[in-house]
């Protein structure tokens, strides 16, 4: 039972939750750029929050499945096809062997997850399924997908039915806030001058093409520690904002490394993080501070929207028109073909 | 040495002893950790996802649904207040090294800059006692401190693309022993057969921090012998008993 890639974008990697309690021997969680959108993608097809799904950048691929099998796609609008057919991200559909799927770049964020029922059952790697590029670790021999790979499929409970949110969701994925990105100074903000702490809050930042799973460089405003750029190595997470001596910020992302020697201005409230790195190159944003207990606050009312979002999906009439839900879809932003809701595909039946 | 406390986001914060490098208060920061991982492992403390020592730091990862940051420095601050926790003797390591060679290109060029012959910058190198002062950066990458001061040098420039695991290095005033295969402007001297990161090994990583490690020169024929049993999963070197 696999899930056998016939072609694979640049960036296609095997995730899940992450792997933690592993920093103090060097290794860093990896797993998803977005979590929320991958557990979205996640419980559209029954699967856990953290089981292993594709993360991508870039167009995904073209699949194909040797079982019958639900498949989600959110975090972005997306084309996504079966065969001839249209079909539409942030609900969960069904791919029958024989047929091809092909899925297409994320449109209005960069990246953009696809969960498929039973998940990824690769073989964990201390722990976990995530692929950390970096150290090649976990995931198809720790790198990126490529055409030929056949991932091996979890248990499924094939009766499901698909499901798909309440009420659409703009953009395909878990709500996400709007505004500056919040950010918590420190831990070695008393390296650099009053003057760049201004700057900080006070100029936009540009979103730069040097991005990866590791870290995303930040352009348009350069930062001086006036006591130096080396520090003596300390602990970094996701959401570090190093400064190196370029003076281009660099923001610690899934893969980051577990310590670092340059000063860190700040570090990216958790609930902004997965938005500054769903930013397009050539994105302006400003930055705003707030507390580590207002991050904490605001990280616990996302975490319980975000449970309160996977609790509430509906299951999707197959087979029948479902005109008041067509009518409800923003069609403007998504690739919506009425004719995947009027195909009966299997009825209430279970997949053959 | 007051610790301080350095915010680190909304789930994360570091606790930091003084401003410089030394053992002793490296040894108080591996001790923290080891006091607050037993209160983990007993259900007092929870909510702590990752405790990371590091030179004068001890870096804490929580889940603030389960602990506000504000509390958990209360704690962590109460306890390195208290009490100095039973420092323990590192497990002393032997580690052999293929000086030379293609892994160890920079040799020659460092003997000439430290005036003196290859053999005994070999014997320099391999005359001290380390210490792992922390594992970072890259899966059980290990950080040396220690070394003899005429070993100090600067990293390259321009970092090499591949370097390949088991590099022996020196960048500044560490040395390192290379776990992965990456790119490094450290110089390096030689080559270890011993993988310090094997995750198909029941015990992935060899080192951890607080550990001795002295390297003593072998051949190349030995090396590769080494290097066989490695590949087969093998740990090939294991610490030398520490006295209770």
């Amino acid at each position: 039972m696999s899930l056998q890639v016939l072609a694979a974008g640049p960036m296609v990697t095997v995730q899940d939750a992450g792997r933690f309690g592993l920093r103090h021997m060097g290794v860093s969680s990896a797993g998803p750029i977005e979590p929320a959108a991958m557990a979205l993608a996640n419980a559209l097809v029954g699967n856990d929050p953290g089981a292993a799904a594709l993360e991508f950048a870039g167009p995904a691929g073209t699949f194909r499945s040797t079982r019958p099998l639900r498949f989600a796609v959110a975090g972005a609008g997306c084309r996504i096809r079966i065969d001839q057919r249209s079909l539409s991200p942030g609900e969960s559909h069904r791919l029958l062997p024989g047929e091809t799927l092909t899925i297409g770049s994320p449109e209005d964020a960069v990246w953009a997850y696809l969960a498929v029922s039973g998940g990824i059952a690769v073989e964990p790697v201390l722990g976990s399924r995530a692929t950390h590029l970096r150290t090649g670790l976990g995931g198809i021999e720790g790198r990126a997908l490529r055409a030929g790979d056949r991932l091996p499929l979890g248990k499924d409970a094939p009766e499901t039915s698909c499901l798909r949110p309440a009420r659409p969701l703009p953009g395909f994925a878990p709500p996400r806030d709007t505004g500056a990105i919040r950010l918590i100074l420190g831990p070695q903000q008393d390296y650099f001058a009053t003057a760049d702490l201004d700057r900080l809050t006070g100029m936009d930042f540009i979103v730069t093409p040097q991005r990866d799973r590791m870290a995303m460089v930040l352009g348009g405003v350069t930062l001086t520690a006036t006591r130096g750029h080396d520090i003596v190595s300390d602990g970094t997470v996701p959401g570090s904002v190093q400064v190196p001596g370029s003076g281009m910020p660099l923001v610690l992302l899934a893969e980051s490394q577990t310590t670092g020697g340059y000063p860190k201005i700040g570090t990216i409230a958790s609930v902004d993080l997965a938005r500054l790195a769903q930013l397009p190159v050539g994105a302006r944003f400003r930055f705003a501070l707030i507390t580590a207990s207002e991050g904490e606050e605001l990280w616990i009312a996302q975490q319980i929207r975000l449970r309160h979002l996977l609790g509430d999906l509906v299951v999707k009439p197959e087979g029948a028109l479902s005109s008041d839900y067509l009518l409800s879809c923003d069609l403007v932003g998504g690739i919506y073909d009425p004719a995947e809701i009027v195909r009966p595909v299997l009825g209430h039946e279970p997949d053959r | 040495m007051t610790p301080i406390l350095l915010p680190c986001g909304d789930s994360a914060l570091t606790l930091q002893l003084g401003e410089t490098v030394d053992a002793g208060s490296n040894a108080r920061i591996i001790a923290l950790a080891r006091a607050v991982q037993a209160q983990v492992d007993s259900g007092a403390l929870r909510g702590v996802i990752d405790i990371v020592p590091t030179y004068r730091s001890l870096l804490l990862r929580y889940d603030p649904e389960q602990i506000r940051g504000a509390r958990l420095g209360e704690i962590l601050l109460a306890m390195a207040a208290g009490p100095a926790p039973a420092q323990t003797v590192g497990r002393l390591w032997r580690v052999p090294c293929l000086y030379g060679g293609e892994v160890g290109q920079d040799i020659e060029e460092l003997a000439r800059m430290k005036g003196l012959a290859v053999e005994e910058l070999i014997a320099l190198h391999a005359s001290v006692e380390y210490r792992a002062f922390m594992i970072g950066f890259a899966p059980g990458f290990v950080y040396l401190g220690g070394q003899p001061a005429l070993l100090d040098t600067p990293r390259l420039p321009q970092p090499r693309q591949l370097i390949p695991r088991g590099a022996i290095g020196i960048g500044g005033q560490q040395g390192s022993i290379s776990s992965v295969p990456g790119p490094s402007g450290w110089r390096f001297l030689g080559w270890t057969p011993v993988r310090s990161f094997d995750p198909g090994r029941a015990e992935p990583f060899l080192f951890r921090a607080g550990d001795r490690i002295r390297f003593y020169p072998v051949d190349a024929g030995t090396a590769q012998q080494l290097a066989a049993r490695s590949a087969a999963g093998d740990s090939i070197i294991l610490p030398e008993e520490v006295p209770a």
